[in-house]
């Protein structure tokens, strides 16, 4: 049986596939379908201060091959989270991850050093990438300077693993990745969705309330490969691919082109079983190809 | 309930009007207990434009079969596409999803008023009122009598109220017009349609003071809680009609009071 195990920073992965912020609410969601404890880990939705309704319906259209999303980090902020969310995500044999967002750096700092303090969250996901959200969000990822000074600061109050999600809405993804490596983080993420918009011609009206929203599945993937390949040669750090992932094959791409680990976003939407699925893939690959461990595989593409 | 996916058999495809199919499907697991108002979440194969699986309302399910049916009507390439599938072909769905109505009890009065595909849930509900011991009377509304989906099987549970747009069968104009429905005491109404009806009936209701319960259509992507694409207004704020629906009570919803 091949080793599946992979590390970021110092934590341990029991295998490289770990569910998307967004798209697996906080686990429990999908206990009727999978076991958690199979999977590397799942990143749970985008936690805020406060409590955020997002944005108004329609928040979902169909694409080709894809879909897009406004939903603006619908949650109940940390307050609740900490008291009626927090101790049942302390009991799953996974490493739990917190995505994190804010308006301002400073939302950004004092939601990470409340999260800082609870012992069961292995690590952060900060998002400087949501582009559903008219302050905070995608602003600070793409624009350096801000980019630098939030994370940064984040860095200052979080002692635990700290992971960057980029977003693919730059002209030099590897710039933003190269600033989260100089900060200190652990570890980035590529990508978050591509903007984008869908319009129905029967109204005459765009198809979402917030008329541009984020594009996600397999529509996306090449794009977030070639950008998870690029980051992978720029960054010592490693590398967390998503974008479009939809099977074992899929995530061997991004693994192959450089990325330590994956995320399985959009694909659970259809088939809840799919990051599971893709575990199994993954290490079917790895017996048929007598590898002894993924990591064989990382970035081999560069290699060979 | 648990939910589960699962590969069901395809035994009859029957089309009841153009553009309006029945599927009927068998479950060699055994059906799991379904209940009125629950859906599935359909997988489309082999049509390049469907990337999403199609939320379908349980139209009707016999458990000693291990058979349920599933209303479609053809709203785009997937529904389409669905539309074609043969008897033998297999039909994966996740399910069941969703809350379900509240039953009545004994000696109430209901009416389960709908129109076009929103009558998809009804006679599921009309069957399982039926078993829990009270009658259920039907109105619906169309817009014109070639629109008339299978009347029979509901008339066959109580009687129905028809209403046609131009009045070529049953009362002229909309639901809400049906005398019955407007003149005779009601304690709950079930309703399931178009926004702009459901609206209407839950006005009516809200103004008699009757208990009305309405089943939402909602844009859909996981259905399962996951993606919070197809929230509702309510007064406890966005709600995921998947999972906190896709039944509510109108006194919960926001457009009920503002509309």
């Amino acid at each position: 049986m091949a080793d599946l195990r992979i590390k970021i920073g110092p934590l341990e992965f029991r295998n490289p596939v770990i569910l998307a912020s967004g798209t697996c609410g906080y686990g429990s969601e999908l206990e009727d379908f999978i076991n958690l404890s199979e999977l590397g880990g799942i990143i749970v939705k985008g936690t805020t201060m406060e409590h955020r309704e997002g944005n108004p319906y329609p928040r979902m259209a169909e694409t080709a091959s894809g879909m897009l999303n406004a939903v603006g980090l619908q949650n109940k902020g940390i307050d609740y989270f900490e008291k009626n969310i927090y101790p049942h995500l302390a009991e799953y044999n996974t490493h739990v991850i917190v995505n994190v967002n804010g308006n301002t750096v400073e939302d950004y700092v004092n939601l990470s050093a409340r999260i800082n303090r609870l012992g069961a969250i292995a690590a952060i996901e900060l998002n400087i990438s949501c582009p559903n959200v008219k302050k905070g969000g995608m602003i600070f990822g793409t624009n350096p300077a801000s980019a630098r000074e939030v994370i940064s600061a984040v860095r200052r109050v979080y002692d635990k693993t700290l992971i960057v999600k980029l977003s693919p809405n730059v002209t030099d993804i590897t710039e933003f990745a190269r600033i989260s490596e100089e900060e200190g983080a652990e570890a980035v993420s590529l990508v978050n969705t591509l903007l984008g918009m869908a319009v129905d011609v029967r109204t005459m009206r765009p198809k979402l309330s917030t008329i541009t929203g984020g594009l996600s599945g397999p529509a996306i993937k090449p794009v977030a490969l070639r950008m998870v390949w690029q980051v992978a040669r720029a960054v010592k750090i490693p590398v967390i691919g998503l974008g479009g992932i939809m099977n074992a094959e899929d995530a061997l791409e991004f693994i192959i082109a450089g990325a330590t680990a994956v995320q399985v976003g959009t694909a659970s939407f259809i088939n809840p079983r799919a990051g599971v699925e893709i575990v199994k893939g993954i290490e079917k690959y790895l017996g048929e190809k007598e590898l002894d461990s993924v990591c064989r595989i990382t970035g081999i593409i560069n290699r060979i | 309930m648990k939910k589960r996916i699962e590969d069901l058999t395809v035994i009859e495809n029957r089309k009841l009007k153009e553009g309006f199919f029945v599927i009927k499907v068998y479950s060699s697991e055994g059906l799991p207990e379904i209940k009125p108002g629950q859906f599935v979440q359909a997988l489309v194969l082999e049509s390049p434009s469907t990337f999403l699986r199609r939320p379908l309302s349980v139209h009707d399910l016999d458990p000693e079969e291990n058979t349920l049916s599933l209303l479609v009507q053809i709203a785009g390439p997937g529904t389409e596409k669905l539309s074609r599938i043969t008897p033998g072909e297999k039909l994966n769905l996740i399910y069941p999803l969703g809350n379900s109505f509240t039953l009545p009890v004994r000696g109430e009065r209901v009416l389960l008023a709908g129109g076009g595909c929103g009558m998809a849930p009804l006679l599921y509900l009309g069957r399982k009122i039926t078993e829990s011991g009270v009658q259920p009377h039907f109105a619906f509304g169309f817009r014109n009598r070639s629109r008339i989906l299978n009347h029979d099987e509901f008339s066959a549970l109580g009687p129905v109220y028809l209403a046609t747009e131009d009045g070529s069968q049953g009362y002229r104009g909309f639901v809400t017009d049906i005398p019955e429905f407007r003149n005779q005491q009601w304690d709950r109404v079930y309703c399931c349609g178009p926004e702009q009806m459901m609206k209407a009936v839950a006005a009516i209701c809200r103004q008699r003071e009757i208990f009305c319960e309405v089943s939402l259509e909602n844009l859909m992507a996981c259905g399962l809680g996951i993606c919070l694409c197809c929230v509702v207004p309510t007064t406890s704020g966005n709600l995921c009609s998947c999972t906190e629906g896709p039944v509510f009570n109108i006194n919960h919803l926001k457009w009920q009071t503002s509309g």
